[in-house]
């Protein structure tokens, strides 16, 4: 990206070489630009196919379709609110528990951790991301739900008074938007930590030895050097894990128990929750076909354009925040 | 995700020590003695009997998690406290933030290690050698859990990443050529495409196939379905890893080759490809280790099978994901222990796919591992 980016600023001095390409070489060429147009062609039949299946269900329920919270296509009211809100729940709550930890993994491995144990740490934190989202999913219903369970009372008891943890009349504490959350915010802290940690170590070295050879401490030196050089790519690394976050399919649809009650969604700790993904994983079997199909297409197009804009902003910021922070001395 | 470093030198310039001065015993800054860990651990024993006093013998407080709370901030707090009497305030700061830092880092390996035990400890003992050789035709919710097995899964789960693969990795590498060796004016936009791809819900992507393919194109629900939508999750993986192997490998090594007289093709062939091929090779790994789990797409793709079908382009197959995925929901006790085992075998199968990724690149651009030296030497070039 660097290369072609210092290329197009010193367009205007650049020499044209004039280049005499061999046969095998156009093809060469042909065959690259086909693959680069190929994955590009991908991506625009997706959006069209959505749209274009969407487009039915968008049409009979109108602004509507942003409204409501229940789903019911064959009565022809359907809407997203509740499981667009449930999404943004369990992507909040899973965001809120994953960027301090990641923040925290990203800078040991970079300022803390000795040599040693800096390579293995690295390795184990991927390997986070290399577990199956279904084993997430069984591992949250299973083990982590009852784990959480006291937790969750803990909190309603004591700290019921903030409304998002008011439980009153809830019985069940068990596949709650929490539990799924927790299971989401432990899928996404790799991917946020390999975004910090790039960015962090990218810290100018120059500032951080001027700041330890004025006496700074370390924690000096990472409070006013390589944080605020890796602002940037810390909301970049957070904004790429919300995308995950609200795609998250599997883990989210074995854990939570589907509520489109929209007043019950804030209430993160009974047993409840929802989000789009879930919908579409659970919805589809009774609805392949018919107006339920095309109300289904329409939220996996809400899904994919909010993915998609989450993820192509929080590029830019990465992208941003790298070029932007080698300074060089 | 950027699961392929660069090599220390490039990544990381402020910790290389210094080579200039190869002296045996290095100046350490700021090094952690033996005074510290004694410090460190007396504030723990006294946080832990603190809390212990408090905790357990004078107020009606109980419950593991909020004794270790208690514990963990009593210790940051003692910690804090110690350091400040000895060393003044701000290296009592400095201590706090390293021990949370600490914590922060090593305690992510927690959850690793529970999710490994607990699917482990779930999934071992109804683990049988036939687990891998019958199908689940003639097994029901009532048989016992180690009757039948899920070689219809794995068998599926084998043709169809294997038929993803050879649809994305050439499609992925190719376009990560592109990306980097040609570029133009058409590089922004598809490397901005990747990189939205790579976030894709992997239902929408199940959802993309269903319409595309099952509903639009008739074709039936099968492996070959789902090997499409898995594709479709793993080209970005393999694209942008890909990538960044190419962008490590040296430019001279390319301006060499054309400086040579070779074309184009020749480079990229011939230096640029051979030059990054563990990377490659850890592209795939990484890209089929982001699939082989994947069970969101293939709900709406596969069908539903569970009798042995070898062909993924006739009749509906099953999955090792999906397989767990609907054992698990019969929630029956002898399923959901068929569950666990599938889910046992599953995660088995990603640690030594990612551990293969592992071995395999890792290494600067370059590296000429054993087994191609060997090879090399055998053809008198090395």
């Amino acid at each position: 990206m660097t290369a072609s980016d210092t290329w197009a600023s010193s367009d205007s001095r650049r020499v044209s070489i004039a280049v005499h390409r061999s046969p095998a070489d156009r093809v060469y060429r042909g065959v690259a630009y086909a693959a680069g147009s190929a994955t590009l062609g991908l991506m625009g039949l997706i959006g069209v196919f959505l749209f274009v299946k969407a487009w039915p269900a968008l049409h009979t329920v109108g602004v509507k379709f942003f409204t409501r919270s229940e789903w019911l296509p064959q009565a022809g009211r359907f809407g997203i609110t509740g499981v667009l809100l449930g999404t943004v729940v369990i992507a909040v709550i899973a965001l809120v528990l994953a960027v301090p930890v990641a923040t925290l993994a990203a800078l040991f491995i970079t300022e803390y951790a000795p040599r040693r144990l800096k390579r293995p740490i690295t390795w184990l934190i991927d390997l986070l991301a290399a577990v199956p989202s279904l084993i997430y999913g069984l591992w949250g219903r299973a083990f982590l739900g009852p784990k959480v369970r006291p937790l969750s009372i803990w909190l309603a008891h004591h700290l019921g008074f903030i409304p998002i943890f008011d439980a009153r009349g809830a019985s069940t504490f068990s596949a709650s938007a929490f539990i799924a959350g927790i299971v989401v915010a432990l899928m996404i802290v790799p991917l946020c930590t390999a975004v910090m940690r790039e960015v962090f170590a990218a810290a100018p070295p120059g500032e951080k030895e001027g700041a330890l050879a004025l006496g700074g401490t370390q924690w000096g030196v990472i409070r006013d050097v390589v944080l605020p050089f890796g602002k940037g790519g810390m909301i970049g690394g957070a904004m790429l894990g919300l995308g995950r976050a609200l795609g998250e399919t599997i883990a989210v649809t074995l854990i939570i128990s589907p509520d489109f009650n929209v007043s019950h969604l804030f209430h993160i700790l009974p047993a409840g929750g929802n989000s789009i993904a879930a919908l579409i994983a659970l919805k589809f079997n009774e609805s392949a076909s018919g107006p339920g199909l095309s109300a289904l297409m329409a939220a996996g197009l809400t899904l994919f354009m909010m993915t998609l804009i989450v993820n192509a902003v929080a590029s830019t910021i990465v992208a941003r925040s790298r070029s932007g922070s080698a300074t060089e001395i | 995700m950027t699961l392929i470093e660069a090599p220390p030198e490039q990544r990381d310039p402020s910790l290389t020590p210094p080579r200039t001065f190869a002296s045996a015993e290095r100046i350490r800054v700021r090094a952690f003695g033996l005074a510290d860990a004694g410090e460190l651990a007396g504030a723990f024993l006294s946080a832990l009997a603190l809390v212990w006093l408090v905790y357990e013998r004078l107020t009606p407080l109980s419950g593991i998690l909020g004794f270790w709370v208690c514990v963990y901030v009593a210790f940051l707090g003692i910690a804090w406290f110690v350091a400040r009497e000895q060393r003044g305030a701000v290296v009592a700061r400095d201590q706090v933030v390293r021990i949370v830092v600490w914590s922060g880092g090593v305690g992510l390996i927690v959850p690793l290690a529970l999710i490994v035990i607990v699917v482990v400890g779930h999934g071992y003992h109804a683990l049988r050698p036939h687990f891998f050789t019958q199908d689940g035709s003639r097994v029901g919710s009532l048989n016992k859990a180690t009757d039948g097995g899920a070689s219809d899964a794995l068998v599926g789960t084998l043709e169809q990443v294997g038929l993803a693969m050879l649809i994305s990795v050439p499609l992925g590498v190719t376009t990560a050529v592109f990306l980097n060796e040609i570029g133009g004016w058409l590089a922004r936009p598809v490397r901005t495409i990747v990189d939205a791809m790579s976030a894709i819900p992997s239902i929408v992507a199940g959802l993309f196939i269903y319409i595309a393919v099952i509903r639009g194109l008739d074709y039936h629900p099968g492996g070959f379905a789902a090997a499409l939508a898995l594709s479709l999750l793993m080209l970005p993986t393999v694209t942008r890893t890909t990538e960044l192997v190419l962008r490590l490998v040296p430019g001279g090594l390319r301006e060499a080759s054309l400086a040579l007289g070779s074309t184009e093709w020749r480079t990229t062939r011939h230096v640029v490809l051979p030059t990054s091929r563990t990377g490659v090779v850890t592209a795939v790994i990484l890209g089929v280790a982001r699939v082989v789990g994947e069970t969101a797409p293939l709900l709406l793709t596969l069908g539903a099978a569970h009798v042995f079908n070898g062909n993924p382009f006739s009749h509906p197959q099953n999955s090792l994901p999906l397989f767990i995925f609907n054992q698990f929901l019969l929630a029956q006790p002898s399923t959901v222990a068929r569950a666990w085992t599938g889910a046992f075998v599953l995660l088995v199968l990603v640690l030594v796919l990612f551990l293969a990724a592992r071995l395999a690149g890792g290494r600067g651009a370059g590296h000429i591992g054993r087994v191609r030296r060997w090879r090399l030497a055998r053809k008198g070039l090395a």
